[in-house]
């Protein structure tokens, strides 16, 4: 999906163009103070507030959700506790389920804890999109292009790449991350900052190499939602060549691990 | 009857959320196409029964699917709203305060003009009036641009309206707002920006140009439908649908 504004934005969200303030340290604090309640706790909880109550946080979560869903950008447990649950914190776990459901059943959208240390959500598509031919005037995002094509090498690569095999390929497709790009703007921002936020790639620095070298690997974003299957598929039509002759990745694209793409998403209820 | 959400639909509402608007066709074609990719049913006459099934889902998270026309080409248009708030602090989480505040000036001015269009030089001025911190002149012009490209405006020759998306998502914001200012089309009955004014000074009735296209269609001698008084202004064409 185009990251295209979109109406979702929760009254009580405290609005989140400022949430970039504050620092590390504080952030974790927030997240110290909350812990989880404990089941008792909850039961206790829900019943010193009415059913209509606990819908109304639900949806305002659901909101939220979709509202960083825009940009892409993961959700921390803290934030979703301060900005939008406050006071039914209490009721917590039973709020983010009833969020879940909503998010599956009606917009085919599934929660993932993808930082279970840190707390941190995001929004994956049930729904296969890579092979979407929608019929609407939305235009291909070129980012998502541009995004595809890494992912591929990476993928093809066995896994990890270093980032010059990266720049390379984009040189080859005349997109030099050195120079500024009419469509992307800084390209290599794009790549190393914006993708790696979103969760579509890790970049790391490899240790002890001198002058400084980083790594690319695909990030929790692209594990949960791009389909190896499709990704594969491409390379055999761009170089005429049948998918499974490379044993290795049509092994892993065909394993349980990246399957839940080819299942279909989710079912009708 | 009990109206299950499938995959039809969920792919349906992904793409209106990734849209935010599309018209009547596009809506027509993302149907078929929907339900085609999930083998469901489909029932090309069907489309708003369709669209209800998600907007009764929708309800709890106040949300909606509503259709509006455009007052631009007459069409029908399908546009995703939020009504927790249909007015422009539904707006703050991309727009810095000043930039509202001289959104909030240009809906006043375009509520109160006759023909529902300000232009460039009018919205450099309003914003030489601003309390909030001042806008530059080129911060303006990058607000414009990303005002059009959010889809609340529209822009044609250096002339700004708001846009379809924003009149089907913000009328009920508008009409309590400006109550006494408002008026509503007397064809269509949907609040009027863009239209054609009625001269004879008791009378006044708005009507949209495309509604004034599909009333007068030929007739040779227009008459006000409220008053009777002659219709003075040129009867733009009825514009058709895109073909497909
Ligand atoms: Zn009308
Ligand atoms: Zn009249």
């Amino acid at each position: 999906m185009s990251s295209r504004k979109r109406p979702s934005n929760p009254q009580s969200a405290s609005q989140p163009r400022r949430q970039t303030g504050g620092s590390a340290a504080q952030e974790e604090d927030d997240d110290v103070a909350f812990t989880q309640p404990s089941t008792s706790q909850v039961q206790r909880g829900l019943e010193k507030v009415t059913e209509a109550q606990v819908d109304q946080k639900s949806a305002e979560v659901v909101q939220y959700f979709l509202l960083k869903d825009q940009k892409k950008v993961p959700v921390r447990r803290a934030d979703l506790v301060k900005h939008v649950v406050k006071e039914h914190r209490n009721i917590y776990p039973e709020i983010i389920k009833r969020a879940a459901r909503t998010l599956d059943q009606v917009f085919g959208l599934k929660l993932v804890e993808i930082d279970p240390k840190n707390h941190m959500y995001i929004l994956v598509n049930n729904l296969e999109t890579s092979g979407d031919a929608s019929p609407t005037t939305r235009p291909t995002d070129p980012k998502r292009g541009l995004l595809f094509v890494i992912l591929s090498v990476i993928f093809m690569k066995g896994g990890v790449v270093r980032e010059n095999v990266v720049w390379n390929t984009l040189k080859k497709l005349r997109v030099d991350p050195g120079e500024k790009h009419d469509e992307f703007g800084d390209v290599k921002k794009v790549v190393t900052d914006e993708f790696v936020r979103q969760r579509y790639l890790e970049f790391q620095r490899i240790p002890h190499t001198e002058p400084v070298e980083h790594e690319f690997r695909w990030g929790q974003r692209a594990e949960a939602e791009v389909s190896k299957a499709k990704i594969l598929e491409f390379m055999g039509q761009l170089h005429d060549r049948d998918p499974q002759s490379w044993t290795q990745q049509y092994k892993e694209a065909h394993s349980s691990q990246n399957s839940s793409q080819q299942a279909g998403g989710s079912s009708q209820r | 009857m009990s109206r299950q959400m499938g995959d039809s639909h969920r792919r349906f509402l992904q793409t209106m959320m990734a849209n935010g608007i599309i018209d009547e066709q596009g809506a027509k074609t993302l149907h078929q196409h929907c339900c085609q990719t999930h083998n469901a049913q489909y029932a090309p006459d069907r489309l708003d029964d369709f669209i209800d099934t998600i907007n009764s889902k929708l309800q709890p998270m106040f949300m909606q699917i509503r259709k509006g026309m455009s007052e631009d080409n007459g069409h029908q248009y399908y546009a995703l709203v939020n009504m927790v708030e249909n007015d422009v602090t539904r707006m703050t989480s991309d727009y810095a305060d000043n930039e509202l505040e001289l959104f909030r000036k240009m809906m006043d001015l375009i509520v109160g003009s006759e023909d529902g269009k300000l232009s460039s030089i009018d919205i450099l001025n309003s914003a030489d009036s601003m309390t909030t911190k001042k806008l530059k002149k080129s911060e303006v012009e990058h607000l414009l641009n990303r005002l059009v490209q959010d889809k609340w405006l529209s822009e044609k020759r250096g002339e700004y309206t708001l846009s379809t998306r924003c009149i089907i998502e913000m009328e009920p914001y508008i009409r309590t707002m400006y109550q006494d200012q408002v008026k509503v089309c007397h064809i269509c009955h949907a609040i009027a920006f863009q239209c054609q004014i009625c001269e004879n000074p008791t009378c006044g009735i708005k009507i949209h140009n495309p509604c004034v296209a599909r009333y007068f269609k030929g007739r040779t001698e227009p008459r006000c439908p409220a008053c009777e008084d002659f219709w003075p202004h040129e009867i733009p064409e009825v514009r058709r649908l895109r073909s497909q």
